[in-house]
C-alpha cells in the first residue's frame, strides 16, 4: 500500500517541462540590491517564472515601535530606506504631526525655518537617492563607470548632510515639530552662509553633469537596447499593483503627492512632474525599464530647481523646533503619505493617548513595486530580470522593514 | 590557368600533401641547436669538459632554453596588462587605482598572484573532479599556444608556419572546450549558464572572424603570418587595412568579433557578474582562478597582436625605409594601442543581452563579412597587384565612405531630439 502511494506521488511530481531549471538568485547575489531572493524557473536563458522571496532583512520595525515613544521611533525609520533616510524621517514626522494636530488644546506649528530646511535637505536627499539608483542601474546593465561617477557626486551630498546632522547615512535629522538642533545653524550666521554656498556650489557642479550622464548612459544605444521595450508596465497594471513614485510616473500616470496633495510648503515652489511619454526616435515605450529610469534622471533636475528656489529666497529666520512639551498624541488614528524618492511612503498610526503608538504600519513603495516583478518578468531573459530589479529601484531595508 | 583561379578565388595555391608543415622540420631545428653547441659552446669550454660534453642532451637543453625564454616572457604580459587595466580603469573613473604595493602600485599584480597561489584550492565535492582540474590548463595552454605563430619581429617568431593564421584560428577555438568543461564540472547552475553562453558566443563569432581573416588571405594569397606582414612593407598605405575598402570593413568586423571571442565588455556575457555571478569560473579559487585570469589577458594581447599583424602592418614600419612604428617596439606599441582601445570600450559600454549579441553576429556581421569576401574577390580581379593606383582608389573610397557615414550619423543625431518626458 505504501509503495503504491510513493509511486503515485512520484508520477505527480513529474513536470510537463522536463528541462526546467530552478535557480536561486540571491540572497547573496551581486545585483539583487540587498538580500532579495528570486526563485527563477528557467528554460535555458528564458525565465518561466521569477518568484521573489523577501524577509531576509526583517527587523520587526512595526512591532518594535509599539514599545517606543514617538521620538524614539525616528531612528528606526532611518533604517527603512537607508538610501533616502531624510525622506523617511520626514514621512513619519509628518504623520505624527498630523496626529498631534487633532488635539486642539495643544496648538503648535512647525516653524517656517524648519519647513525650508526640511524641503532643502529632503530634495538633496532625493538627488542622492536617485544618483545611487542611476549608478547601480548602470552597473546592473554592465557599465561600471557610471557607478563610480554617481558615488563621487553622492559623496559631496553626504558631506553636506554630515554638516547639518553629523551622520552620513542614518541621519535622524528631522524631528517631530521641526528639525534637529544638534549642530546649530544660527540664522544669518557665517556657518549658515557657508552651508548654503556649498549647496549652490554643488548644484552648479552637478546640474550640467546630469546631461553628461544622459549622454554617457541614457542615450547609449546598448543601454537603450537593453532597457527599452523591456518589462512594460501599463498604467492599469501599475495602479493595480500600487506602484508609486517614479515607477508610476514611468507608466505614464501623472501623479505626484508633492503637487497633487501638497504637504509642508511644496505649494510655494515651481517644479514640473516628469511623466513618461513614448519616445519613438529612440524606441522607448511608456512603462518600460528605460522610462522608469529616465524619470529619475529628470526628477534630479527638478529637485535641483526646487533647491535653487530655496537658495534664491534664503532661509527664513526663527527657531527650528516647535514648542512641544511632550509628544503625546490624542486618541485616534491617522494615515499620512508623502512622496519619498521611491514613491508614496505612508505611515498608519493608531494612538490610545499614551506616548507610545498602539500600532504602527509603514506603507513601503518598494514592496508594492516588487510585487509586480513576478508578472513583469514572465517570458523574459535572465539579463532582463536584472534590468527590471534595477529599474523598479528597490531597497530591501524598506521592503522587509 | 591555375594563376587565374588563384586570383579569382583568392586562395593561396599550395599543395596540402606536399608541404603542410614545411618549416617545422624537427631535424633541422636539432641541427641548428647542435651546430650552436659544436661551434659556439664547445670551443669556449675547458678541454676536459668539452671532450665529454653530451651533445645530444645539450641540444635538447638548448631547445628548452629557447622555449623557456618564450614561455617565460609571454606570461609576464598578463602581469603587466592586469595592472594596466586597473590603472586605465581608475583614470576613467577619477580614481588612482592600486597605489600601495611598490611605487605607484606597480607590484600589485605580483602581490595578488602570490595571494592566489597560497589560497585554498577548492574543488566542488559534487562536481566532475577530472574535468574541473583539467579545464584551466586547456584554456591556459591554448591561449599561450597562439603566441607560437605570432611574428613579433622579422626573426622573433617561434615557428614560421605555412598555415600560421589557420593554426591560430584552430587553436583558439579549442578554448571553448575548456570553458564548457569548467562550467559543466563545477556543478553550479551559474557556471553552466555562463559556459553555455560562452560556447554559443565563441562559436558564433568565429564565423565573422574567420571570414574577415579570409579577405586578408585572399589579397595576400598566403596563410603564412610572415608573408602577410611582408606584403605590407611599403609604409602605412600598404597596410592591409587600407589595401581595399573591404579590408577596411573587415578590420572592424575582426576587431569587434575578437572582443566577443575574448569575452570582454560589451560582450562579457559569459562572466557577467551582475547576472550570473562570475560565469564559468564561479567555483574556481586560488591558482586555478589565476590561470583563467592570466589566459584572459593573454588572449586579449593575442587577438590584438593578430589584428596588428593582419591589418596594421605587423612589425613593418609606417614609412617605407624608415623604422617608425616598426620592429618589435613598433609591433608592441600598435598592439598595446588596440589593447587600450579594448579597455576603453570595457569601461565605457554596458553589456548586451544574449539575443542581441546573436542578432549582431548573425544579422549584421556575417552578411557584411560575406559581402566583403565578394567585394575582395572583385577587387582582386581588378587590381591583381598592390599598385599606387589601387592604393589611391582604395583610400579615396574609404575617405568618401567615412565622410558619408559621418554625415548620415551626424544628421541622425541632430534630428534626434533630446528625449524629454514631461
Amino acid at each position: 500500500m505504501e509503495s503504491t502511494q510513493q509511486t503515485e506521488s512520484k508520477i505527480i511530481e513529474l513536470k510537463p517541462f522536463a528541462d526546467e531549471m530552478v535557480v536561486n538568485m540571491g540572497p547573496q547575489h551581486p545585483s539583487t540590491h540587498g538580500v532579495l531572493r528570486l526563485e527563477l524557473k528557467l528554460d535555458g536563458e528564458v525565465v518561466r517564472e521569477a518568484i521573489p522571496h523577501i524577509g531576509y532583512l526583517h527587523r520587526c520595525f512595526e512591532k518594535h515601535s509599539e514599545n517606543l515613544s514617538y521620538p524614539q521611533i525616528i531612528p528606526f525609520t532611518d533604517r527603512m530606506d537607508y538610501v533616502a533616510a531624510m525622506n523617511q524621517n520626514w514621512g513619519f514626522c509628518l504623520a505624527v504631526e498630523k496626529l498631534l494636530a487633532a488635539d486642539e488644546s495643544k496648538e503648535f506649528e512647525v516653524p517656517e525655518r524648519a519647513e525650508y530646511l526640511r524641503v532643502l535637505i529632503c530634495e538633496l536627499n532625493r538627488i542622492a537617492s536617485h544618483l545611487l539608483s542611476f549608478g547601480t542601474y548602470g552597473m546592473d546593465i554592465g557599465a561600471f563607470t557610471p557607478f563610480l561617477y554617481a558615488f563621487r557626486d553622492r559623496e559631496r551630498l553626504l558631506l553636506l548632510f554630515e554638516k547639518v546632522c553629523g551622520a552620513r547615512l542614518t541621519y535622524n535629522y528631522i524631528r517631530i515639530g521641526g528639525v534637529s538642533e544638534i549642530i546649530p545653524l544660527e540664522p544669518g550666521s557665517i556657518a549658515e552662509q557657508n552651508f548654503l554656498d556649498e549647496i549652490e556650489e554643488f548644484l552648479d557642479y552637478f546640474e550640467p553633469l546630469i546631461d553628461v550622464y544622459n549622454e554617457l548612459l541614457t542615450k547609449n544605444s546598448i543601454f537603450a537596447e537593453r532597457t527599452m521595450r523591456v518589462a512594460i508596465m501599463s498604467a492599469e497594471m501599475a495602479l493595480s499593483y500600487g506602484a508609486t513614485g517614479p515607477n508610476l510616473r514611468g507608466s505614464g500616470v501623472d501623479w505626484d503627492l508633492r503637487r497633487d496633495e501638497p504637504y509642508s510648503i511644496y505649494d510655494r515652489f515651481d517644479f514640473d512632474v516628469p511623466v513618461a511619454v513614448d519616445v519613438p526616435e529612440l524606441g522607448a515605450v511608456v512603462g518600460d525599464c528605460w522610462c522608469r529610469y529616465k524619470i529619475r534622471m529628470d526628477e534630479m533636475k527638478q529637485s535641483v530647481r526646487i533647491v535653487r528656489q530655496i537658495l534664491a529666497e534664503g532661509l527664513p529666520g526663527g527657531p527650528v523646533m516647535a514648542d512641544l512639551k511632550a509628544v503625546r498624541p490624542p486618541k485616534g488614528e491617522i494615515y499620512f503619505r508623502s512622496e519619498a524618492p521611491r514613491g508614496e511612503l505612508g505611515f498608519y498610526i493608531v494612538s490610545d493617548g499614551t506616548p507610545k503608538p498602539v500600532r504602527l504600519k509603514g506603507r513601503s513603495p518598494c514592496f508594492s513595486a516588487l510585487s509586480a516583478l513576478q508578472e513583469l518578468s514572465r517570458g523574459l531573459m535572465v539579463a532582463d530580470i536584472i534590468a527590471i530589479i534595477g529599474s523598479i529601484d528597490i531597497v530591501m531595508g524598506e521592503v522587509d522593514r | 590557368m591555375s594563376d587565374f583561379r588563384a586570383m579569382f578565388v583568392g586562395f593561396p595555391d599550395f599543395n596540402v600533401s606536399e608541404n603542410f608543415f614545411p618549416d617545422i622540420n624537427l631535424q633541422e631545428k636539432l641541427n641548428w641547436a647542435e651546430e650552436f653547441i659544436q661551434n659556439v659552446l664547445i670551443p669556449r669550454l675547458p678541454e676536459a669538459v668539452a671532450a665529454h660534453f653530451p651533445v645530444e642532451l645539450g641540444t635538447v637543453l638548448v631547445m628548452f632554453a629557447c622555449a623557456g625564454i618564450f614561455v617565460g616572457v609571454v606570461p609576464l604580459l598578463p602581469l603587466f596588462l592586469v595592472l594596466a587595466e586597473r590603472k586605465v580603469a581608475a583614470r576613467f573613473q577619477n580614481r588612482t587605482g592600486p597605489m600601495r604595493v611598490g611605487p605607484w602600485g606597480t607590484l600589485q599584480t605580483l602581490a595578488d598572484g602570490i595571494k592566489l597561489i597560497f589560497k585554498e584550492d577548492f574543488i566542488p565535492p559534487q562536481g566532475d573532479k577530472l574535468l574541473f582540474l583539467l579545464a584551466p590548463y586547456i584554456i591556459f595552454a591554448c591561449s599561450f599556444a597562439v603566441f607560437a605563430a605570432i611574428p613579433f619581429g622579422q626573426n622573433i617568431l617561434v615557428s614560421p608556419f605555412n598555415i600560421g593564421i589557420f593554426y591560430i584560428m584552430a587553436i583558439s577555438s579549442v578554448i571553448v572546450m575548456g570553458v564548457i568543461m569548467a562550467g559543466w564540472s563545477s556543478n553550479s547552475k551559474w557556471s553552466l549558464l555562463g559556459s553555455l553562453r560562452s560556447a554559443a558566443q565563441i562559436v558564433s563569432y568565429e564565423i565573422p572572424l574567420g571570414l574577415s581573416i579570409l579577405t586578408v588571405v585572399m589579397l595576400v594569397e598566403s596563410l603564412n603570418m610572415q608573408e602577410i606582414v611582408a606584403s605590407q612593407s611599403n609604409g602605412v598605405f600598404s597596410w592591409l587595412i587600407f589595401r581595399s575598402p573591404f579590408t577596411f570593413i573587415a578590420f572592424f568586423i575582426f576587431f569587434i568579433s575578437s572582443i566577443a571571442e575574448v569575452n570582454r565588455t560589451p560582450f562579457d556575457l559569459p562572466e557577467a557578474e551582475s547576472e550570473i555571478v562570475a560565469g564559468f569560473h564561479t567555483e574556481y579559487s586560488g591558482m586555478r582562478f589565476a590561470l583563467f585570469f592570466i589566459a584572459e589577458y593573454a588572449n586579449m594581447f593575442a587577438v590584438s597582436a593578430i589584428a596588428v599583424t593582419l591589418f596594421l602592418g605587423g612589425w613593418e614600419g609606417a614609412l617605407p625605409g624608415y623604422d617608425i612604428l616598426g620592429g618589435l617596439p613598433g609591433f608592441v606599441i600598435k598592439t598595446l594601442a588596440l589593447v587600450f582601445l579594448m579597455m576603453w570600450l570595457r569601461w565605457t559600454l554596458p553589456r548586451l543581452r544574449v539575443d542581441q549579441l546573436m542578432n549582431l553576429c548573425w544579422k549584421y556581421f556575417i552578411p557584411i563579412a560575406f559581402f566583403n569576401i565578394l567585394g575582395t574577390g572583385i577587387w582582386g580581379l581588378i587590381f591583381p597587384e598592390d599598385t599606387l593606383v589601387s592604393t589611391i582608389i582604395s583610400c579615396a573610397i574609404i575617405y568618401i565612405g567615412l565622410i558619408v557615414a559621418y554625415t548620415i550619423a551626424g544628421r541622425t543625431l541632430a534630428q534626434k531630439p533630446e528625449p524629454q518626458p514631461s
